[in-house]
């Protein structure tokens, strides 16, 4: 299939998003799907039947209210939807493009009953470039300031709804980031043409101006450790540090040149726009054939990101079945219109590279799927003698990453988990340690950036709790 | 933006700076990194912190050019800044009173050498130095190795200066001659290290390098510094970069050090930057 896709406005059912046609986008880094015109949004609000008993917010994670702002959009008052929007959640261009929709807001529409759901996701991503491109964002107010000030360490999604919900109150807070751009995952990770990292940093700024001072190169455990925060006048400090740690499968040869952990691969093309080397200095092997190993949102990414740097051949090899894949069926779709291949029941046993140690193949099992295991998933296991090769000069590995142990390691009175994930009471994202809060992907493991962000509320309410009254 | 106070040229392409950076002058100790970008296209590369001044606020490296990023560097000097430096990382030396300590330093591995050396004199070793380059120009720091060491022996390759051949025939005649050594540290090169490493392990003298893998963030998020170390894998960045030298591959660290040797050379050929407005063009000519 090639040609943009039908994206005329349509009376009645869901209203389609106009994209950049396969053939062509897979020779660029831009956005693939295009947003929803004026037209397109005030009729795809207009299926939303206003229902009094709303099942979608409770299938928000930050419980967004949605038939208000889908409302505001039929009404035509796109900048006031926005706003309503961001009384809850403060990255509603970022949500509104990698939220998980039809597993949380969407799957719950009642729409969604007889056919499809009212597009949430969608139209919560049009409200919010409709106000950033008019340039009507407006600065909330923020109260007079309390006196007391409060730490956050990691710029990603979860400490800065932190920033972003304790500055709103009052306080004054500085974000540590260990890298030299703020936004987490959503800027080394989440790739360009899904998530342009001009929306990220217009978020950013946004958060700047409304009084967070984010510094930059910032290894909190490295130049200033938690207690000497604490120490420095910080009444509270948010620990959201990500799981940051790539996980390797420990098969013979994958240090060959070549073999990347995902979080290398991506972040060398985003992070340090390797995709336009010369012109940005870090460089990253394109391959003539790529092969991802992994089933989810870190595999899916790699593998287009690969298919845009790639000439040839990409596949992703997953251990399970089709079904059992993790990720969004809307990306395996668009990898498939992409031209990606899938190698399903099929694991990696070793690499093998050449004289100069870059690598030139990949051996695999077949594998078969047998009786549930713990998690309810088919446990996968060998066929025996099916060994094959893939021949590939480029491998990524993708099957996900462990908490980063950099804050556990300095502050010890931490407590973490068998996995090195930072434990905190759920409902405050309390840590074992007096006045440290956490939450996001350090404490969940990988779990998605709205969930991130819902940490981030939580947690920013029992810290102005704890800044103003000191009960712990 | 990180201003650069000072430079000095130390040798043929091979500068000093001092770095206006408080913080990191706080905190840093021997052992430890930072990593630089130098402009919005650049690449972060990592450097050894040589010294620093806590009342001055600076920190002091010592780079050598050897590619585009340590040459747009090399092109900038006192007043300069630097977009970004994050440090100190990796993991401070392990300091503790071996008695005698022997400190082998190969060409710009003699500027990591320096604090390691300094810091073992100050915990009571008697520091025992050799510093190597291929010929007398490239010679560094060596004022300064000898102030911090009670012995400071030179060689260059080719016998310009001190003894005539390399840092690995000195140590050796001090194992010969029986001298009771309780630490190596060995900096420089990889093959240098490496001989460090063959030179000391019929002794089982305890031998210490500093790896420099190529590294991307330098914090543990990426996997790229990965090198192995008695058959484990580990990063460098934050569990080095100080390893035991008889447990390293080092075979497998020369080999990974040359992923991108085509796009460096080509980086190199076509040499322009931007700053701003301002555009640079180099040539080799
Ligand atoms: C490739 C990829 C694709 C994804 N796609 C999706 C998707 O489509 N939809 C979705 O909902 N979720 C997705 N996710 C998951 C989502 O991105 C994460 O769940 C989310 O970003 C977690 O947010 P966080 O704030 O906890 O951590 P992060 O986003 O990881 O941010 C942590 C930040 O802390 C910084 N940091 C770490 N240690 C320190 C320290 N010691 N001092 C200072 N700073 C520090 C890090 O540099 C980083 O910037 C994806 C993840 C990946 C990796
Ligand atoms: C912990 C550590 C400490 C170091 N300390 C010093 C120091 O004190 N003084 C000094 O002169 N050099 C030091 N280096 C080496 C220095 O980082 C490299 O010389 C520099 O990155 C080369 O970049 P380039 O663009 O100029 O050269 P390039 O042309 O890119 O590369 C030249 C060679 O340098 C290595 N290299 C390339 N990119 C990187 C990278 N991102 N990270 C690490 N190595 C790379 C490769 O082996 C390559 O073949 C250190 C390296 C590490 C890991
Ligand atoms: S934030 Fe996510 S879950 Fe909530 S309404 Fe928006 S798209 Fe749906
Ligand atoms: S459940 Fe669907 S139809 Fe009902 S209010 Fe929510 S979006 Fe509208
Ligand atoms: S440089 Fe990325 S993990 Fe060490």
């Amino acid at each position: 299939m090639s040609g943009p896709k039908d994206a005329k406005p349509k009376q009645g059912g869901r209203q389609s998003m106009a994209e950049q046609p396969p053939l062509e986008r897979i020779r660029n880094f831009f956005e693939v799907p295009l947003g929803y015109t004026p037209e397109q949004a005030m009729l795809e609000a207009s299926r939303c039947i206003q229902c009094k008993k709303p099942l979608c917010v409770g299938g928000c994670p930050v419980n967004i209210n949605i038939p208000w702002f889908v409302r505001l959009i039929a009404e035509g008052k796109f900048s006031e939807a926005a706003r309503k929007i961001k009384e809850t959640n403060g990255l509603p261009a970022v949500c509104g493009r990698v939220c998980p929709q039809e597993d949380q807001c969407e799957k719950v529409c009642i729409i969604g009953k007889k056919g499809d759901p009212v597009s949430i996701g969608r139209l919560e991503r049009f409200a919010a470039d409709y106000e950033r491109e008019h340039g009507e964002a407006e600065l909330p107010e923020i109260p007079k300031w309390t006196g007391k000030r409060a730490a956050v360490v990691g710029a990603g999604p979860a400490g800065l709804t932190v920033a972003s919900d304790l500055v709103k109150k009052g306080h004054k807070v500085t974000v540590f980031e260990a890298l030299h751009t703020a936004g987490g995952v959503l800027m080394y990770g989440i790739p360009e043409f899904r998530l342009p990292k001009k929306i990220v940093q217009s978020e950013v700024e946004f958060l700047k101006r409304m009084g967070v001072e984010i510094v930059l190169n910032a290894v909190v455990g490295k130049l200033e450790t938690i207690d000497e925060l604490l120490a420095d006048g910080y009444g509270a400090v948010f620990v959201g540090s990500g799981a940051g740690l790539p996980n390797f499968m420990n098969l013979s040869g994958e240090n060959l040149i070549g073999v990347y952990s995902a979080n290398e691969y991506l972040t060398r093309v985003n992070l340090m726009k390797a995709y336009l080397f010369p012109e940005f200095d870090t460089p990253v092997i394109r391959g003539r054939k790529v092969t991802v190993f992994g089933g989810g949102n870190t595999a899916m990414d790699s593998a287009r990101t690969a298919l845009r740097l790639c000439p040839e051949e990409v596949t992703i090899v997953y251990r399970r079945s089709r079904e059992e894949l993790p990720v969004r069926v809307e990306e395996v779709h668009h990898g498939e219109e992409e031209g990606l291949r899938f190698q399903f029941l099929t694991a990696p046993k070793r690499f093998t590279g050449d004289r100069d140690g870059r690598l030139i193949a990949v051996e695999c099992v077949k594998m078969v799927l047998g009786e549930p295991d713990e998690s309810g998933r088919r446990r996968p296991s060998e066929v025996k003698g099916s060994e094959f090769q893939i021949e590939t000069d480029v491998a990524i590995v993708a099957i996900g990453n462990g908490a980063n142990p950099l804050i556990p390691q300095t502050t010890p009175d931490i407590k973490v988990n068998k996995w090195g994930n930072i434990t905190v009471d759920q409902d405050t994202g309390r840590t074992s340690k007096k006045g440290v809060f956490s939450g996001g992907d350090i404490v969940r493991g990988g779990a998605t950036v709205i969930l991130a962000m819902g940490d981030g509320r939580r947690a920013a309410d029992s810290m102005h709790e704890y800044l103003m009254t000191g009960a712990w | 933006m990180y201003e650069i106070t000072e430079k000095q040229e130390l040798a043929h392409t091979v500068y000093l700076y001092k770095i206006k950076a408080p913080l990191i002058a706080k905190k840093r100790r021997a052992g430890q990194f930072v990593v630089l970008r130098m402009n919005e296209h650049g690449e972060r590369i990592p450097l050894t912190i040589v010294d620093s001044d806590e009342k001055a606020g600076t920190i002091t490296i010592i780079v050598q050019e050897v590619g585009k990023s340590t040459a747009i560097l090399g092109d900038m000097g006192a007043g300069d800044s630097i977009l970004d430096v994050v440090g100190p990382l990796g993991k401070p030396t392990h300091i503790e009173n071996f008695g005698v300590a022997v400190c082998v330093g190969g060409g710009i591995g003699t500027a990591p050498v320096l604090p390691i050396a300094k810091a073992l004199k100050a915990a009571g070793n008697k520091v025992i130095s050799i510093i190597g380059a291929r010929t007398k120009g490239l010679l560094i720091l060596e004022k300064e190795m000898k102030e911090a060491s009670d012995e400071l022996w030179v060689t260059t390759d080719d016998g310009s200066c001190g003894h005539h051949g390399f840092v690995t025939q000195v140590l050796q005649n001090f194992i010969n001659e029986g001298m009771k050594i309780g630490c190596v540290v060995g900096i420089g090169p990889v093959p240098m290290m490496r001989a460090v490493a063959n030179t000391t392990r019929p002794y089982k003298l305890l031998t210490v390098v500093s790896l420099n893998p190529i590294m991307v963030d330098g914090t543990g998020m990426c996997g790229s510094c990965r090198v192995t170390i008695g058959r484990k894998n580990q990063f460098v960045c934050v569990d080095g970069p100080e390893f035991n030298g008889h447990e390293v591959d080092f075979d497998e660290l020369i080999m990974r050090n040359r992923s991108y040797i085509k796009e460096e050379k080509s980086a190199m050929e076509e040499f322009t930057y931007h700053e701003g407005d301002k555009c640079y063009e180099r040539c080799d000519k």
